[in-house]
């Protein structure tokens, strides 16, 4: 067990400790804020490329498990592992999450609230690494929930904005539907297997005991009891990854500042449900697997289609991501881990890219985000341009960027898929939409005429930047701590996916724990070239209705409809509207909700309000009855008490009425009874 | 009923009838009167037992009558000097009219 | 029982209870004196010469006398009161009938009471006056001081007592006249 397994706490810890010091300090103290939260995220980077380097040498899983609390003579465990698939993950968390730390220092320089911003972005990074390197199902889902809450710190940065406020709920509250039936599953999982741990030594929950064991039993529905945990953790996935149901948040989400957006939205939070159903291989048969595929295949196309008709520059990248989502679930369906996390690494380097491009052309056009009122940046933003393009250019899937690697293992795996071809011509349909919709939004962001919007008389003041600065100024290249980022994730983006092609398997073959080699002759797998040209054709189809539709004949002010608006307004307005699922959630869940709180709130307050203002009412009457019986037994009979005393000392007052012959009528007579006593006894 | 029993008997009853006129008569003089009724029943008790009693030769009984008379003598000067002054200030006798000193 | 002693108690049981029952005062303090006088006859009666004579000079001759003073000192307005008896003379009567019954009773239930022989009378040489004033002298003596210190404050004090008040300066000289 080489020190580094045995350290490798240390990678979600440090950043954790760098929050915690950001969060006693002052907000003026930026420059300590912003040192502290780099360096632990460098410092964590530096770990996971050791981790990594550990990893490559020895591909097998390491663990390192400690006690935590013990259950009469049960023991609660929780712990650490390294393998291949947590060591990537931990390579690009740290490595995307120092790109967008130091895009930060720079995006949020105006921002009054810039230590509260670290702080919480620390604390997100060492979250969603203790997510990873998770041993524990326990573990996971604690670090799980911290990822959560800040993702709900974070949206809602803002907060005096309604809206954003709205959002972070909204976010939170989705999210936790979701991960209830992860906890149930939990639940479940550790009621038949007896432990949460993943791999220890034979009795984990995820080694081929307790799987067997699992899968002997039945349960509802006619499914293997492992199927059911399987897709009761598939749903805490659901609601963290975005996909359909669940997937409402995700575009709100933007309210957040963009590198929030970036890092988590789009990097890694979003990456936490793919990495969990990944984790959780082992237990998840074909028949949820299938569920998987089709939930994502369904995603993908939905989420695509909505981006189509979208206006806000962040909101176009936010379905993109749910799209992408779905296809890294549809890998996982269909394909096998490596598929899906194949597409995660390499959407993850491209869709933070785009993301921090977002950052910097909103940045430099002065918080503008309607991207009808932008246009022809190309020339104001030549390093964002460029860096944009590359980044459109590998979520297009175009040939030899690395998107287009990994989105054709997904596909050639779906169209090699046994079941049914359905989630194969999603995807398909899917990746020529992606096309459409990213060449729509490069052309209307940077290319054509310089689109102002006309009803900006005067300035508005955003969070970001004091009312002062004119909008009507011209945009304006980002400063150089926010391009360099942009550069170094635009390089991966283009060359990224040369580490799992199909003739140098190498990121499949080192998640499988096999050496790779590399051989030309992979590539001559039947049916694969010719996905590869089909996969290239849509893309180019793709990308050529885009520019015919608006990079031939751009709009030219910002109130001018759509193209495509112009040839198929209805759909247009449907999928401008999100399709309405919002509106129906509105009508029906949310109604419900709203009707099961009045009703418990009419129970509280008039049921169990009613109970406990009984019992106050009797608690008061027994007061009133002790103050009565204070009053009128205690305090009257003591006066009463009093009284006859007085009295009675004022009867014998009486006897010494001055009289003295009285005195001694009373003697003689003591005298008589005295004598009779005396002489009582001694009579005969 | 020896003779003994009678001079007890007669000194009883000359100590009844005093006190009778002690408690009864309004006049603090009578009352005085009655107490020294009483007080020479009791000298006659005293004689009475010398005389029947053992050692009538020690003396004792007589002895005690002799002081007790003189004693009487000196209280029965004081009383009445006090009945004197008392009348002098609330120019009464009358037993029942002095009470001032009660509760 | 016998005749001369039925005689003597008769006469002092009935001069007390003349002594307690007459209504004009002279007439009780003489009916006290005729009392103290048929006691001194019982002193002599069971041969206590020397009490019985005492008797006489002091209470007949001193006690007597100084009560037939106080009541001619005290005559106020010379009226009788209204009522010579006090309110609850009834009960009072009751009380001392109840005295005198328990003292009967203590008499009559005792041994002493119902001796057959009783002592005979001493012989009046070891009875005497010698006696008395040797008794006086020699076992008695620390009484007999007693007694002389006690005649001198009772005399005295029945002197301030008895004086007139010098403060109030109008009336001694008018009762002084009067007096005289």
């Amino acid at each position: 067990m080489t020190w580094i397994v045995n350290y490798l706490w240390l990678i979600p810890v440090l950043p954790m400790l760098a929050a915690g010091v950001c969060a006693l300090l002052k907000q003026p103290q930026r420059r300590l804020s912003a040192t502290l939260a780099i360096g632990s995220m460098s410092v964590s980077f530096v770990l996971a490329l050791i981790a990594f380097a550990e990893a490559l040498s020895h591909p097998a899983i390491q663990v390192a498990n400690i006690h935590w609390m013990q259950f009469g003579d049960q023991w609660v465990s929780l712990g650490w592992l390294l393998d291949p698939l947590a060591a990537v993950m931990l390579v690009m968390v740290t490595f995307v999450g120092l790109l967008i730390f130091i895009y930060s220092t720079g995006y949020m320089a105006h921002d009054p609230n810039f230590t509260r911003f670290f702080c919480f972005l620390s604390l997100f990074a060492g979250a969603m690494l203790g997510v990873v390197i998770a041993n524990s199902l326990l573990l996971l889902f604690m670090c799980w929930e911290v990822v959560g809450l800040t993702s709900y710190l974070l949206i809602g940065f803002w907060y005096h904005r309604p809206a954003a406020a709205a959002a972070a709920k909204k976010a939170f509250i989705t999210t936790r539907i979701g991960d209830l039936g992860l906890l149930i599953g939990m639940v479940w999982l550790y009621a038949q297997s007896g432990t949460l741990l993943f791999y220890d030594n034979g009795s984990g929950c995820l080694e081929q005991h307790a799987i067997s064991a699992l899968a002997a039993h039945i349960t509802i529905f006619g499914m293997v009891v492992s199927t059911a945990i399987g897709l009761l953790i598939f749903c805490g996935a659901v609601g963290k990854s975005g996909q359909l149901p669940l997937h409402v948040w995700l575009p709100d989400a933007m309210e957040g500042p963009t590198p929030v957006s970036a890092l988590i939205h789009a990097a890694t939070m979003v990456a936490a449900g793919v990495y969990l159903v990944a984790r959780v291989y082992p237990l998840m048969n074909a028949h949820a697997l299938e569920v998987v595929a089709w939930v994502g295949a369904t995603t993908a196309l939905f989420a695509a289609c909505i981006a189509v008709a979208q206006n806000d520059i962040k909101r176009i990248l936010a379905y993109s991501t749910v799209s992408q989502l779905g296809y890294m679930m549809l890998g996982l369906g269909v394909g096998g881990v490596a598929v899906g996390m194949f597409h995660l690494i390499t959407h993850a380097f491209f869709k933070a890219l785009l993301f921090l491009g977002a950052g910097s052309v909103i940045h430099g056009c002065t918080e503008e985000q309607d991207i009808r009122n932008m246009g022809g940046l190309r020339r104001f933003m030549p390093v964002t341009f460029a860096a944009y393009a590359a980044g459109t250019l590998a979520l297009c899937g175009f040939p030899l960027f690395a998107g287009f690697w990994s989105k054709d293992a997904i596909l050639h795996s779906a169209h090699g898929w046994g079941i049914s071809r359905g989630p194969f011509y999603f995807g398909a349909i899917g990746a020529l939409l992606t096309a459409f919709y990213m060449t729509r939004q490069v052309y209307y962001v940077f290319f054509g005429p310089r689109r102002v919007p006309e009803a900006q008389a005067e300035p508005v003041a955003s969070p970001r930047h004091p009312a002062e600065e004119s909008v009507i100024a011209d945009p304006h290249e980002s400063p150089r701590v926010m391009t360099t980022p942009l550069v170094i994730l635009a390089v991966f983006a283009a060359f990224l996916g040369f580490v799992g092609t199909p003739a140098w398997p190498w990121f499949q073959s080192f998640l499988a724990g096999q050496p790779a080699r590399f051989d030309i002759g992979g590539f001559s797998e039947p049916g694969l070239m010719a996905l590869m040209g089909v996969s290239s054709l849509i893309v180019f189809a793709g990308i050529g209705l885009g520019w015919w539709l608006y990079g031939c004949k751009p709009i030219v002010n910002a109130t001018d409809p759509d193209a495509l608006e112009r040839l198929a307004p209805g759909p247009f307005h449907a999928l401008a509207n999100r399709l309405y699922v919002d509106e129906i959630y509105e009508a029906t869940v949310i109604r419900l909700t709203r009707f099961a709180s009045a009703f418990s709130a009419w129970l509280d307050r008039w049921i169990f309000g009613g109970l406990v203002n009984l019992v106050a009412w009797i608690v008061t009457g027994f007061g009133w009855l002790d103050l009565g019986l204070d009053k009128y037994v205690v305090n009257g009979g003591f006066d009463m008490g009093c009284r006859e005393v007085s009295l009675f000392g004022r009867f014998f007052t009486r006897i010494q009425n001055g009289r003295v012959q009285n005195y001694l009528r009373v003697i003689a007579v003591a005298l008589v009874i005295l004598a009779i006593f005396l002489l009582w006894g001694h009579r005969g | 009923m020896n003779p003994l029993a009678g001079c007890l008997l007669v000194s009883a009853l000359l100590f009844a009838i005093g006190l009778a006129g002690a408690i009864t008569r309004r006049s603090a003089i009578l009352v005085l009167a009655g107490i020294e009724l009483m007080l020479s029943a009791a000298n006659l008790n005293f004689i009475a037992f010398w005389r029947f009693g053992p050692h009538p030769e020690a003396l004792t009984g007589l002895i005690f009558v002799i002081f007790s008379i003189a004693v009487a003598a000196a209280e029965a000067a004081v009383g009445l000097a006090l009945i004197l002054a008392i009348y002098r200030h609330a120019k009464t006798s009358d037993v029942s009219e002095i009470r001032e000193m009660r509760g | 029982m016998t005749l001369p002693f039925l005689i003597l108690a008769l006469l002092t049981l009935a001069g007390g209870v003349a002594a307690m029952t007459l209504r004009r005062l002279v007439h009780c303090a003489l009916a006290l004196a005729v009392s103290f006088a048929g006691l001194a006859g019982l002193y002599l009666n069971l041969g206590a010469e020397f009490a019985g004579l005492a008797q006489l000079l002091v209470y007949v001759g001193a006690i007597a006398i100084l009560i037939v003073f106080v009541i001619l000192l005290t005559r106020g307005g010379d009226a009788d009161p209204d009522s010579s008896f006090s309110p609850a003379s009834a009960g009072s009567v009751v009380i001392a009938l109840a005295v005198f019954a328990v003292l009967a009773w203590a008499v009559n239930t005792s041994s002493l009471a119902h001796v057959a022989t009783l002592q005979p009378a001493p012989p009046s040489d070891k009875t005497g006056t010698l006696q008395i004033g040797q008794a006086l002298m020699q076992h008695y003596v620390l009484p007999l001081e007693v007694i002389g210190l006690m005649l001198t404050a009772a005399m005295i004090g029945a002197v301030i007592l008895a004086l007139r008040d010098k403060r109030i300066a109008a009336e001694p000289k008018d009762s002084e006249l009067r007096a005289s």
